[in-house]
């Protein structure tokens, strides 16, 4: 009996310390924007929506956003067509050296990192011409994450019994037709993850960006929050807490979102 | 009607065989097409991914400058690169700092936290679950330019979050405790995953086996010893090396302490981002990526063959 | 319609796996055909291969005259009924059933008209708007073959129609696909492991065995004159008593036992032959007295098949198995004698039926 309630204390007490860890830190980010004048310290928020004033009225803020748009949204367009090509062949199509093809990109993508490449992909992109292009970052982006996007639609596909292809095609179906009729419905969960994957993965990135954009009316919200912090001077905290809000909320939509519509699958966890 | 035991009738053969052969897999849609499908991706991944690490190792081979006369004109230099690399303090400084921010956050600090807390949620359903998992996940999905400054805010000397609630005004932790502060962030950022991980890894711990061992009489601790650590041992192999892998990567401390002061915090992958592009020693630069991307390697080779040997 | 024609078909896979080795085969027009084999026999290869989803390594495929050994699936006018029935799941009946029409460039309003007369006749009209994923297995069932039919195709093959089915649901089926195959005279080449569903369905059958067949026949021939052994031992649901035997004259020693040389075989066999006595348990009369040419043991094991025992007999210490009706079942351990119909029994050389 005095076992068990030991236990309980013991657990809630632990869960709540551990919630108050995890808490504290975005507690912040909820109250200061809806603070007059907010300070680095968490006060209790007079709901007041005077901030986002200051952030219509920035001359980047807004516009960095769209920045971060357009490059997550052409990164995932190139990302899922390229990738679910790519992959429909490898999984239906004995092409010669498919396996080891495929045991090389996933070496790759886990080997070659941002870090590891920064060096080279910043002379690449001064070379081609493709510093502070919006292509050139979408270019190289795509790039890096193809290898893990083809082996998850990959799973996708070969998940997806071969008869209904083989069911169109005795019906007379051309190869384009099966795609177009069957394939891309059936997997369309799988490109819908893959899409959703791209996006967050672009839209959080910074290490890009910084590198390859200097141009601040092209950068997008990744660098220009991380400039509005480390810019000389006080920082200008009613920009900070409602750009960050602003900057955060699309990617917690989309969670909730994919959460609510697949059930957050696991996907043998590539996230970067 | 089918006449059941009539001798077939021989047919007329109207056209001779061609002898054309077609593609027999699923959707017909034969090598040749299968290339033009694969060649666009294999192309970006070559030029944006490939080449990049092909030449860095070359590039870690050059005295090749962001400005001056080496920009110009780079000059092939062996191994000196390398071997100044060996010989720099500040490198081995990097390294072990790197080190410690593997091991603190990523092989402590994520995996306790993510087991304990996947453990302790295992059989429960309902609010608590979802709150305490969704605000870890949060902490994981959010852009790692926000979570950084956050944190800028949470740890501020004078104003800070932490500190009031400690009550020690003043406490300078990104000066005085850099390293800490980096860990305890990317433990904060990152155990998400391992929380997911260990999660789906306990689900496949067959239930019947834990309810035998407690029939048996063995306390918790024995029945994690016992029964769920063998279960999982896969898991905990994987989760720790692509953590570590990520962690070794990771260019977020820069966001939050951008190395200083004074390097205390300056992990090789900011480490890499002083040297190439700020002091503009590309040449310099890449020889320390080429050292990182060999790290990356022998770890992805350990991982991939932990695959196979599973599958 | 159209008859189907096979001139020595060889599969050979890549690494040198023989499926089908020069295999002769003539489905004429309007037959229910049945392939029957033990898992891993080449009796779907051979279904896909007519089908032109494997392609053939030698040999010919004619569907109604035409040589389609090198036509694309699609352009062989015929359909096919896949195991997992292969129904589209993003598209509703109606539209699955539309969708050889679709291909065809049908009209929209033309095609969904043949899709409704199709489903109201396998009785699906009040499920035409639904998803396959919410429909039983039956009702897939029929979807899918209400797809074939709107193809119109020359022939249908059908790939283990009935294994997804529960086994109740099986049985009625059966008859069901059987009474449809007879209404639309439609020739049909479908794949089994299942002897009783063969025997049941077919017209005619082909039993394989490792890319062979080793028999073609009715289902009558092939249950009462297996061929070989490896036929007499897969058709039937209880197996075929086969049993060491040697000539004696004009009669065979089996198990100790004299029993007389079978009708078939009498006349072919040489004093002394070493050979293997075959006959059916339902082709044994079982008495508890003694008999002339009869196998008598003990009853060492009984088991009820419903309406009739299966009585098992150890006769000398080899087990010999025989049907008897209800009502008649001996007690166990009791001395009983089994005489095989003279007219039914078998005798197998080297594995072949002996026979003029």
């Amino acid at each position: 009996m005095t076992r068990t309630w030991a236990g309980r204390i013991g657990f809630y007490t632990l869960i709540a310390v551990l919630l108050a860890f995890f808490t504290i830190p975005l507690l912040w980010l909820a109250a200061a924007p809806f603070t007059s004048d907010p300070s680095y310290e968490v006060r209790m928020p007079d709901f007041t929506f005077e901030n986002f004033q200051t952030i219509i009225e920035h001359p980047y803020a807004l516009w960095s956003l769209v920045n971060s748009l357009i490059l997550a949204i052409g990164t995932a367009l190139l990302v899922v067509v390229l990738s679910a090509l790519a992959a429909y062949a490898l999984s239906r199509v004995r092409i010669p050296g498919r396996d080891a093809l495929l045991y090389a990109l996933l070496l790759l993508s886990s080997i070659i990192t941002g870090t590891a490449a920064m060096v080279p992909l910043f002379q690449l992109a001064i070379e081609l011409n493709l510093i502070d292009s919006h292509t050139g970052l979408i270019l190289i982006m795509t790039g890096g994450l193809l290898p893990a996007a083809i082996f998850m639609i990959k799973d996708f596909m070969d998940a997806t019994p071969k008869s209904y292809e083989e069911s169109a095609r005795v019906f007379g179906a051309s190869p384009l037709q099966i795609v177009r009729h069957v394939v891309t419905p059936v997997v369309r969960p799988g490109l819908a993850t893959i899409a959703v994957w791209t996006i967050a993965n672009v839209w959080g990135n910074f290490l890009m960006p910084f590198l390859l954009l200097s141009d601040v009316e092209k950068q997008p919200a990744a660098v220009i929050m991380y400039t509005l912090y480390t810019e000389g001077g006080q920082a200008n905290l009613k920009v900070l807490s409602t750009f960050g809000l602003l900057y955060s909320v699309p990617v917690v939509l989309m969670y909730l979102f994919v959460s609510k519509k697949y059930g957050f699958r696991f996907h043998g966890g590539i996230k970067r | 009607m089918a006449q059941v035991t009539s001798p077939p009738e021989p047919a007329e053969v109207v056209s001779p065989a061609p002898a054309r052969r077609y593609s027999s897999d699923a959707a017909g849609l034969g090598r040749l097409r299968a290339g033009a499908f694969v060649a666009p991706a294999l192309a970006l991944i070559a030029v944006f991914l490939v080449f990049p690490a092909l030449w860095v190792i070359y590039l870690g081979l050059t005295n090749y400058r962001l400005t001056g006369v080496a920009a110009a004109e780079p000059q092939f230099v062996g191994l000196d690169n390398f071997v100044k690399a060996l010989t720099d303090p500040e490198f081995w400084d990097s390294t072990w700092l790197t080190f410690q921010f593997v091991l603190g956050s990523a092989v402590i600090g994520q995996v306790v936290l993510g087991f304990t807390l996947a453990w302790m949620l295992k059989d429960r359903r309902g609010t608590l679950k979802s709150v305490v998992e969704g605000l870890v996940i949060l902490a994981w999905i959010l852009p790692s330019a926000v979570v950084s400054f956050l944190w800028v805010a949470l740890l501020d000397r004078d104003a800070g979050t932490l500190n009031a609630l400690l009550g020690i005004p003043g406490f300078a932790w990104l000066l005085d405790y850099p390293m800490l502060s980096i860990i305890i962030f990317n433990t904060w950022r990152g155990t998400a995953f391992s929380m997911m991980l260990y999660g789906a890894a306990l689900g496949n711990v067959p239930p019947s086996h834990l309810e035998s061992a407690r029939l048996a009489g063995a306390s918790g601790w024995q029945q994690l010893r016992d029964v769920v650590f063998p279960h999982i041992r896969g898991h905990i192999l994987t989760n720790l090396l692509l953590i570590s892998l990520w962690t070794f990567n990771d260019f977020s401390p820069f966001l939050l302490t951008a190395g200083g002061p004074d390097g205390k915090s300056e992990v090789l992958a900011v480490h890499v981002y002083k040297v190439a592009l700020q002091n503009g020693d590309l040449g310099y630069g890449a020889a320390i990526s080429t050292v990182i991307l060999l790290i990356n390697l022998v770890v992805a080779v350990f991982y991939l063959r932990l695959l196979r040997s599973k599958k | 319609m159209a008859a189907i024609e096979l001139r020595g078909l060889t599969k050979v896979y890549p690494g040198g796996v023989k499926a089908l080795d020069s295999l002769d085969l003539t489905v004429p027009d309007g037959e229910f055909f049945a392939l029957l084999g033990p898992s891993g026999c080449g009796k779907t290869t051979l279904l896909r291969t007519i089908a032109g989803l494997e392609t053939a390594t030698g040999g010919a495929v004619v569907i109604g005259g035409r040589d389609v050994t090198g036509v694309q699936p699609g352009g062989r006018d015929i359909a096919m009924v896949f195991q997992d029935y292969a129904l589209f799941p993003h598209m509703d009946v109606s539209d699955n059933i539309a969708y050889p029409l679709r291909i065809k460039k049908v009209a929209k309003a033309a095609r969904h008209a043949k899709a409704a007369e199709v489903g109201a006749r396998l009785g699906l009209e009040q499920l035409m708007d639904r998803r396959p994923g919410q429909l039983s297995g039956g009702q897939q069932q029929r979807v899918a073959l209400a797809r074939v039919m709107a193809t119109q195709a020359q022939a249908f093959l059908f790939d283990e129609p009935l294994s997804n089915l529960d086994a109740r649901l099986r049985l009625e089926a059966r008859t069901f696909l059987k009474k449809l195959q007879r209404e639309l005279g439609v020739t049909t080449v479908f794949v089994t492991h299942d002897q009783a569903e063969a025997l049941a369905m077919a017209d005619r059958m082909a039993v394989m065995e490792a890319g062979h067949i080793r028999q073609i026949g009715t289902p009558a021939e092939v249950f009462q004159r297996p061929a070989n052994t490896f036929v007499a031992g897969f058709i039937g649901s209880t197996p075929m008593n086969l049993l060491d035997a040697v000539v004696r004259g004009d009669t065979l020693e089996v198990a100790g036992c004299k029993v007389p040389v079978p009708a078939s075989a009498r006349g072919l066999l040489t004093d002394g032959e070493k050979l293997v006595y075959g006959v059916r348990p339902e082709y044994m009369t079982y008495s508890a007295q003694p008999a002339d040419g009869s196998l008598a043991g003990d009853v060492v094991i009984l088991e009820n098949l419903g309406a009739s025992h299966l009585v098992t007999l150890d006769v000398d210490d080899v087990l010999v198995q025989a049907v008897v009706p209800e009502g008649h079942e001996p007690a166990l351990g009791e001395r009983g004698h089994a005489v095989p119909r003279a007219d039914r029994a078998l005798v197998y050389r080297d594995g072949e039926l002996v026979s003029a």
